[in-house]
Formats: C-alpha cells, sequence, structure tokens
C-alpha cells in the first residue's frame, strides 16, 4: 500500500516539484485553497518568497507530507496524536471555517428557518421526507412549510467539508451515527450527490424544496437561503463571523494533545455548531531544513497580518490565544 | 526510400549483394522497431493490471468475492464494508442506455450522411458530428450540470412519471421524484458524448462500399431503405460493429462528465430518475480522500472494470467471429 501510496503522491507532485526552487510546496485540502493563495500573493510581495498550494484534497495532502514530497500538507480533519507521532509529525490549525445548512423553499428567506442537529440528521437519514413534517415544523410555528417531498443534496467527492457535516450529525443524533457515521465519505442514506462545494450551491439553487450544505462563503456569494441552527447550548444562533469565532474560543485548545479538536457542537451561548478548523502538517525533523524554516516563517506571518485578508474571503482567524500557543509548539518542535 | 538510394549511390558501380544487404539492414531494422512497439502495448497493460492487483490486493483479501455481490458502501464504517454492486449495476445501466440511444442515432446519422442527405448539407452536419467528439468530456458535465439536468428534470421526467405512472414494471422503471442528477441524465449525456464514434466510424466504411453493388441494387428496383439493409449494412458489418464497441467502451469508462451529473449513489433503485454511480465516478469522487482499505476497495473497483471491459469487447469480438461464420456460409 505504501508503494500505491509514494507513487500516487509523486506523481501528484512531479508538476510542482518542477517550478522554482527557492519555494515552499504544500499540498492539500481544498477548502482554504483561496486563503492560502491569497496570502501566498501578499507574501510573495511582501519577501519576494513564493509558495506553491496544490489543493488536491486532504487525504491526499496527508499522503503527501508522510511520503514527504511536500514541506507541508493540508488536511479539514486532525491527524489522530498516535498517528502523528507514528510519522514525526505536528499539526496546528492555521485558519477556519463554518457550514451552514441551505434550502431552496419558496418564500423563506436568509436565517428564517431554524434547525436542530438532530432535525438535519434525520433528514439526511430519509426519515424526514416532508417540508411539513412535524418535526420541522415545531421548530418553525412561524414559517408556512410546503407540503412537499424534501430533496436531500450533498457532496459526491471525498470532502473535509463532508467530513465536518456527518461529524456534527453524528454527536447530535445518535441514529446517524449508527448508521453512517462521520467521515469524509459516508454511507448515505438517501439523496442525490454533486461534486464539490460549487456542485452543491448550484444543485440547491437549481432544485425547489431542496437542501444541502455549504461552506459559508458559497452559501454568501451564491445568495443562498441559509438556515439558522440551535447549539449545544440549547440557543438559536445565525451563521456570523461572530458566532463561527466563538465556538473556536469555546473549544479546549489548551487541554488537547496536537491540537486535536474537532470544532463541530462546541459549548457555548453564541457559538455556530458546525465549525471547522483546517489543519497544516509538518515533520519536526524535516529533509528540507530551509524549505521547513520557510514554511513557518510564512505561516507565522500569516497569523500576524494575515487576518483581514482572511474575513474578506469569509474564512475565520484562530483567536490569539491559540496562535501563541501555536507559535510556542514551533519553537519546541521543530528543529532545524 | 532515402537511405537505400544514398547507399546504392555510395557504392560507385552497381554492386547486387552490397545493395541487397543495405536493403536487408532497413528491413531487419524496421522488423524489429515493429516489433518492441507491439510488444510494448503488451508489457504497458500487464504492467497496469500488475498495479492494480498490488493496489487492489488488501480488498481482495479482506472482501474476497462478497464485494461482488454487496450493495453497501460504508468507507466510514469501522471496520469499512465495501460492495460494487451499486456501481457496477451503474455502469452496465448507463452504458445500456446510453447505446440504446446512440446505436439507432448514430446510425441514422451516418445513412443520412452518405445515402439522403443533399450535398451542400454534407459538411455542415459531418463537421458538427466531429465536433461532437471534439468536446471535453468536462464540458459535457458542465452542460448537464448546469443545462441538461434542469431541462429533463422540469420537463422529460415529470412527463414520463405521470405517462407511466401506475403501469406495472414501467411505473417502477420511471419513478419519481424527478431529479437533474440521475442515472438516466448520466446516460443521455453518454449517449451524446458516444454518438461520433458509432457515426464518424460507420460513415467511413459506408463508404467503402463498392458503388457497383449499389447500383445494382438499386437497377433491380431496391429502394433505398433496401439498399442500406440488404447491402450498405451486411457489407459494413464488421466495421459497423467495430465503431459500436469503441463507442461501448467509452460508454464503459467515461468519467468526468458522469460524475458530475450521476448524482453518487450507491443504492440501487428501481428508477433511471433516482440518482447511482458507475465504477469510475466512484472512483474518481472518493479517491482523493481515501486511504487504506477504502483505497484499496477502488482500486479493486477499478481492477474490476478493466475486467469488465475486457469481457464486454471479447464477448464482442466473439460474436464477431460467429457473424463471420455465419455470413461466410
Amino acid at each position: 500500500m505504501n508503494f500505491i501510496r509514494t507513487i500516487v503522491a509523486a506523481g501528484m507532485v512531479a508538476a510542482s516539484t518542477s517550478a522554482f526552487a527557492a519555494d515552499i510546496t504544500g499540498a492539500g485540502a481544498t477548502f482554504p485553497f483561496p486563503l492560502y493563495s491569497k496570502w501566498a500573493d501578499a507574501y510573495k510581495k511582501e519577501t519576494g518568497n513564493g509558495l506553491n498550494y496544490q489543493s488536491i484534497g486532504s487525504g491526499a495532502g496527508i499522503k503527501q507530507i508522510q511520503a514527504k514530497t511536500v514541506t507541508f500538507g493540508a488536511s479539514d480533519m486532525p491527524l489522530k496524536p498516535e498517528q502523528l507521532e507514528k510519522d514525526g509529525m505536528i499539526q496546528w490549525p492555521q485558519a477556519m471555517g463554518a457550514l451552514v445548512p441551505v434550502v431552496n423553499l419558496e418564500g423563506v428567506k436568509p436565517g428564517e428557518l431554524v434547525f436542530s442537529g438532530e432535525l438535519l440528521g434525520d433528514i439526511y437519514l430519509g426519515k424526514v421526507k416532508k417540508w411539513d413534517d412535524p418535526a420541522i415544523a415545531k421548530l418553525n410555528p412561524k414559517v408556512k412549510l410546503p407540503s412537499e417531498a424534501i430533496t436531500v443534496v450533498r457532496r459526491s467527492d471525498g470532502s473535509g467539508t463532508t467530513f465536518i457535516w456527518t461529524d456534527y450529525l453524528s454527536k447530535t443524533n445518535a441514529e446517524w451515527k449508527a448508521k453512517a457515521g462521520a467521515g469524509t465519505a459516508v454511507e448515505w442514506p438517501t439523496g442525490v450527490g454533486a461534486k464539490g462545494n460549487e456542485g452543491v450551491a448550484g444543485n440547491v439553487s437549481q432544485t425547489k424544496n431542496s437542501i444541502g450544505y455549504v461552506e459559508y462563503a458559497y452559501a454568501k456569494q451564491n445568495k443562498l437561503t441559509y438556515g439558522a441552527v440551535v447549539n449545544k447550548a440549547g440557543k438559536t444562533v445565525q451563521p456570523t463571523i461572530g458566532a463561527f469565532q466563538a465556538a473556536a474560543s469555546n473549544a479546549d485548545w489548551a487541554g488537547a494533545k496536537n491540537y486535536y479538536v474537532i470544532l463541530t457542537d462546541q459549548p457555548g451561548d453564541a457559538s455556530w455548531p458546525i465549525t471547522g478548523a483546517t489543519f497544516i502538517l509538518m515533520h519536526k525533523s524535516a529533509t528540507d531544513k530551509a524549505a521547513a524554516q520557510e514554511a513557518i516563517k510564512f505561516f507565522k506571518w500569516a497569523f500576524e497580518k494575515g487576518d483581514k485578508m482572511a474575513e474578506e474571503l469569509d474564512y475565520i482567524p484562530m483567536p490569539d490565544s491559540v496562535v501563541k500557543q501555536i507559535e510556542k509548539t514551533w519553537s519546541a518542535e521543530i528543529k532545524s | 526510400m532515402a537511405v537505400d538510394s544514398d547507399v546504392i549511390e555510395a557504392a560507385g558501380p552497381y554492386d547486387r549483394a552490397r545493395a541487397l544487404s543495405a536493403f536487408k539492414v532497413g528491413d531487419v531494422t524496421f522488423y524489429w522497431i515493429t516489433r518492441i512497439c507491439a510488444i510494448s502495448v503488451l508489457l504497458i497493460l500487464g504492467g497496469i493490471i500488475l498495479s492494480l492487483i498490488v493496489g487492489a490486493w488488501p480488498a481482495l483479501r479482506e472482501y474476497g468475492l462478497a464485494f461482488l455481490t454487496t450493495q453497501r458502501w460504508a468507507p466510514s464504517a469501522d471496520p469499512p464494508v465495501l460492495g460494487a454492486l451499486g456501481p457496477v449495476y451503474g455502469t452496465l445501466i448507463t452504458s445500456v442506455i446510453a447505446m440504446m440511444i446512440a446505436i439507432p442515432v448514430g446510425l441514422g446519422i451516418a445513412v443520412f450522411l452518405t445515402e439522403i442527405c443533399p450535398l451542400w448539407l454534407r459538411r455542415p452536419i459531418g463537421l458538427a458530428v466531429e465536433l461532437l467528439a471534439g468536446i471535453p468530456s468536462i464540458i459535457y458535465g458542465m452542460w448537464g450540470f448546469f443545462v441538461l439536468g434542469p431541462f429533463l428534470a422540469n420537463t422529460f421526467q415529470p412527463l414520463m412519471i405521470n405517462l407511466f405512472d401506475g403501469v406495472p414494471v414501467l411505473g417502477a422503471i420511471f419513478a419519481g421524484p424527478p431529479s437533474y442528477l440521475s442515472l438516466f441524465n448520466a446516460s443521455l449525456i453518454l449517449a451524446i458524448m458516444v454518438l461520433p464514434f458509432i457515426t464518424s466510424i460507420s460513415v467511413d466504411v459506408f463508404k467503402t462500399v463498392p458503388p457497383v453493388l449499389k447500383e445494382a441494387a438499386y437497377g433491380v428496383g431496391c429502394t433505398t431503405w433496401e439498399v442500406v439493409r440488404n447491402v450498405v449494412i451486411p457489407y459494413t458489418r464488421v466495421g459497423v460493429i467495430g465503431g459500436i464497441m469503441l463507442a461501448l467502451g467509452r460508454a464503459l469508462g467515461e468519467t468526468m462528465a458522469v460524475t458530475f451529473i450521476i448524482g453518487n449513489s450507491f443504492k440501487i433503485q428501481s428508477s433511471i430518475f433516482a440518482p447511482g454511480t458507475t465504477i469510475s465516478a466512484a472512483i474518481a469522487s472518493e479517491f482523493a480522500e481515501s486511504d487504506g482499505l477504502h483505497q484499496s476497495g477502488l482500486i479493486l473497483l477499478g481492477l474490476l472494470l478493466f475486467i469488465l471491459t475486457f469481457f464486454v469487447l471479447a464477448a464482442a469480438r466473439l460474436m464477431l467471429m460467429r457473424l463471420e461464420k455465419k455470413a461466410g456460409n
């Protein structure tokens, strides 16, 4: 299996390694790609040093950093601490994003419809089949719900977005956890699969009476009707930068080993429950030490100067307390 | 050849033995170059099969033959439960529907182009067919997603669903709800994609029918239909079937366009308006984010597609051989 992995990884970076030798190379998650490229652009202008990031998916990013074909890997799903130790790597959250449920229902305005994790789970299990189901009506007494079948839309490709979504459903809906579970690709009980965030967004916006889940940025840019969600504290929250950041601040970063925190369903009155961090993975002792140092410099710069750029693209910067901790980890763990 | 004449000139006065040996060297070199080319195909094929088997081995050991008969696909279960029945079903169904549409339409276009079409219309239609073949599959996928899918879901599918509602069997095949990501939509895209293969090759082989044969048939009073049916098609059968096989091969393996529009569901449902998946779409969707047994399972799916295609093509060859034998008698 390792042999295959190496071949796949080597093939995928073949293009990137031929680029400028001075550039830092990274590969992985597609979700933070717009952010990393914007940061890289600004960083190049400021320092003259480039960054080459290939958005090929979290799983492939993990494989590449394990095979040491890139300076850093990026994943929407943190690696388990044991796995990290085994590979001699460290990881940290670099930025956060949030998912929102989106619907296409006539006459319903953004933020008007309220969901709970359990209800979303039942819809995605195919148990709640119609929009006027009592379970939906109970949470939405004021909304006029049509007696139409719900079209469930989900991702067809394996993705970190799906991991965050299914992890949230697993935490809030026991039946979902037993039947489908959490993962980048799961056994979907119902629904149609569309490719990528843009596929789900497109499908929902064109299909009447449908529901889907996308990154917040896609919902905003495509002007989709998003829903509000009841969080762990029992409060109904709207998807806002403040609510996303509250989820990050309320997470127990200090107590977590190797930053292994999955941000879904965090406590706190203001926390948006479907939030996820995107992680950077690096070897403690890299083969190319100069490139590793350069990469750390870049991520440090991104933490210090990249917040505004992140917000412009609807990503959520890591809270300062977490950043301080990450910087300590760097100086303790990365060998130069 | 240039090489030979040089050698002969350099030899000065005509020397038969030297000239012959020069020819021989050229011949032997040519023999070996072509031979190496031909053998390299076998080596490449063997390499592909070998690496597929190596990659698929863990899944093969874990699931064995049950892989073929299991419908469940749960990569996130612990341990993962993987079965190929859904994707195999989707691959076969979409290919069959695509061929059911593409063969008559493709042959129809070919017959029209070679037998009936006025001269001035030949070039535009021929060009359009060739362009159809040149469109990248991702464009087909996007067009399917944004244009064809919504059209089918909003007009064609509701019509069929209402038409066959309550009819046994057909009612189940054309069951709702309408969806613009479905097996049927993917089949239709596939049909459009493989159409040029059938048409182009058929046109080319139809042109090889000696005019004398056709003229003779017309001479004894045959209609155009009878000429096509009894002269053109029998004369070009092998070529036409070759084109169809090429198209079928493409339909079985087409990935990008299908991934966009098939809806990626591993469940087998009776309705062709329900989402499904194909082997190649499943691999393309999940490979990047897979690892361990899940990835091995996807490679095993790939191996399965390889074998499936091999058997389909082998069956076609067999059929062709039988037809030829019959025609020979």
